[in-house]
């Protein structure tokens, strides 16, 4: 086992089962999001089913031991990738042998990191550990996560700002998706001639999803509401 | 046709390398790319220059011993063929044709446009093989092999160790390599027996020489001079994690 754990495979095995872990995290998180285009009570409620449930308080740390895993390997990997490849060529074309995001996921994965620390910043230590008033509803007392978002998505060119922010960290994450979905089952072996097609197009559907449902909150707010 | 060449000199393994730039004006469409390189030498020695270092054998595709990087892809322009399968018809009268050695961790400069590719050899070693007992030989119709599997395995069989998808790969990865023998001798009834050791042991030897970790961006397929393809590593990945369940 300790074999396993230490090859380039197992490595990324490792890497690949920690991504399908978040990319079904993405999913759930984006479901509770959307609950936002329900109003203040509709998510008010779903924040607090969040913030309350203790099975959710269990995934929650495992959640956060599948990011630090899932970048922990990704340095691993991509250190060792660069010591692979000590000397570059001096004409080298790729453009048609392998995508940009393929190419680029260290990147694009640092990136996505960057955004994650504000927005770890911004809402979940807030909600935490942070001020923050209470609300009402349905006679239950809980915390106006609403008036929250609201306020960090409208008024001023700070909320444009971050919603600019907002906006291209998910066009990162879309990109990086795009090219992680397919690749985490290439890795554990689940894939072939067919499937790789397969795979793919769900992969770029599944990418343009998390892409655009995560978009469509600050857009909402900023435009329409 | 006329080229303009810039090809890397490199003395030997420890010196510094640079590129070099030479003219040459009588070029034929239909000569082959090592034919160029040869008229090259040959004007090269005539002005008692040292010829240019190059390998080859073959010259028709099967050796694998020809890979050269040429104008930012390995193997030149073309698809699905070896560096002494390229023609000069693909390129234009005057055009500059830059031409490296592969350049991978795993493979090391010898000189000039030749590169160590023992690393496959010892990959090869580890377990690219199946073990027979001596004796008469076997009734080539008592083991069945459906045609499927047949095929597939012949498809991976055609990898000709050329070391095209190391070069390319932005890892130095020679993932593609490795599966190809995994797979031709794992979808096999005699190499079905060894598959696990096999799979376990040429990546542990991957992992050592200096390759690095494959990241699926497909660049290795697409250069392959054979066509190998990707689903090849999903094969190694599962016989790869067969084997780690299994032990
Ligand atoms: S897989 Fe293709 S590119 Fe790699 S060594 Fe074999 S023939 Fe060459």
């Amino acid at each position: 086992m300790s074999n396993f754990i230490t090859s380039s495979l197992g490595k990324k095995v490792i890497l690949s089962l920690s991504g399908l872990f978040l990319i079904m995290f993405l999913l759930v998180h984006l479901t509770a999001n959307l609950f936002l285009l329900g109003g203040s009570d509709a998510f008010n409620i779903a924040t607090h089913f969040m913030d309350t449930n203790p099975v959710i308080q269990i995934i929650q740390s495992i959640l956060a031991l599948g990011f630090i895993i899932h970048i922990l390997y990704a340095l691993i990997i991509q250190f060792q990738n660069w010591r692979a490849t000590p000397v570059k060529y001096k004409k080298k074309y790729q453009k048609e042998s392998s995508s940009w995001s393929s190419r680029n996921m260290i990147w694009l994965g640092i990136f996505i990191f960057g955004f994650l620390f504000t927005h770890i910043i911004n809402f979940f230590y807030v909600m935490k550990f942070g001020e923050m008033s209470s609300t009402i509803v349905h006679g239950e007392e809980m915390h106006d996560a609403y008036k929250l978002v609201v306020g960090l998505f409208t008024g001023g060119t700070l909320a444009y700002v971050y919603s600019g922010v907002y906006i291209v960290s998910f066009v990162a994450l879309g990109l990086h998706l795009n090219h992680a979905f397919w690749s985490a089952f290439q890795t554990v072996g689940w894939s072939n001639d067919i499937w790789r097609k397969r795979l793919s197009v769900i992969g770029s559907l599944y990418a343009l999803l998390i892409s655009v449902g995560f978009t469509v909150i600050p857009i909402y707010f900023l435009f329409i509401k | 046709m006329k080229v303009k060449l810039k090809i890397w000199r490199q003395a030997n393994a420890k010196a510094k390398g640079q590129f070099k730039n030479y003219e040459l004006d009588d070029i034929q469409d239909e000569m082959s790319f090592l034919e160029m390189l040869d008229a090259l030498n040959s004007k090269l020695i005539k002005e008692g220059e040292n010829p240019v270092a190059f390998e080859n054998d073959c010259r028709e595709g099967i050796c694998g011993t020809c890979g050269l990087f040429i104008n930012g892809r390995p193997h030149g322009p073309g698809e699905q063929i070896a560096t002494c399968q390229l023609h000069m018809r693909l390129f234009k009268d005057g055009e500059t044709i830059v031409i490296e050695p592969w350049r991978a961790g795993g493979f090391p400069i010898i000189k000039d446009l030749v590169t160590d590719r023992n690393a496959y050899d010892k990959i090869m070693q580890a377990g690219g093989f199946v073990s027979v007992n001596i004796g008469g030989t076997p009734d080539s119709n008592a083991v069945l092999i459906s045609k499927e599997h047949a095929d597939e395995a012949m498809d991976a069989a055609s990898c000709i160790g050329c070391g095209a998808c190391a070069a390319i790969c932005k890892n130095s990865s020679a993932m593609l390599f490795i599966a190809a023998k995994v797979s031709q001798l794992a979808l096999l009834p005699q190499g079905k027996v060894e598959a696990s050791k096999r799979a376990k042991r040429m990546v542990a030897v991957m992992d050592e020489l200096g390759f690095g970790n494959c990241s699926n961006t497909g660049a290795c397929e697409a250069e392959c001079p054979k066509g190998i393809s990707l689903a090849h590593i999903a094969r190694l990945n599962r016989e790869f994690l067969k084997a780690n369940i299994k032990s």
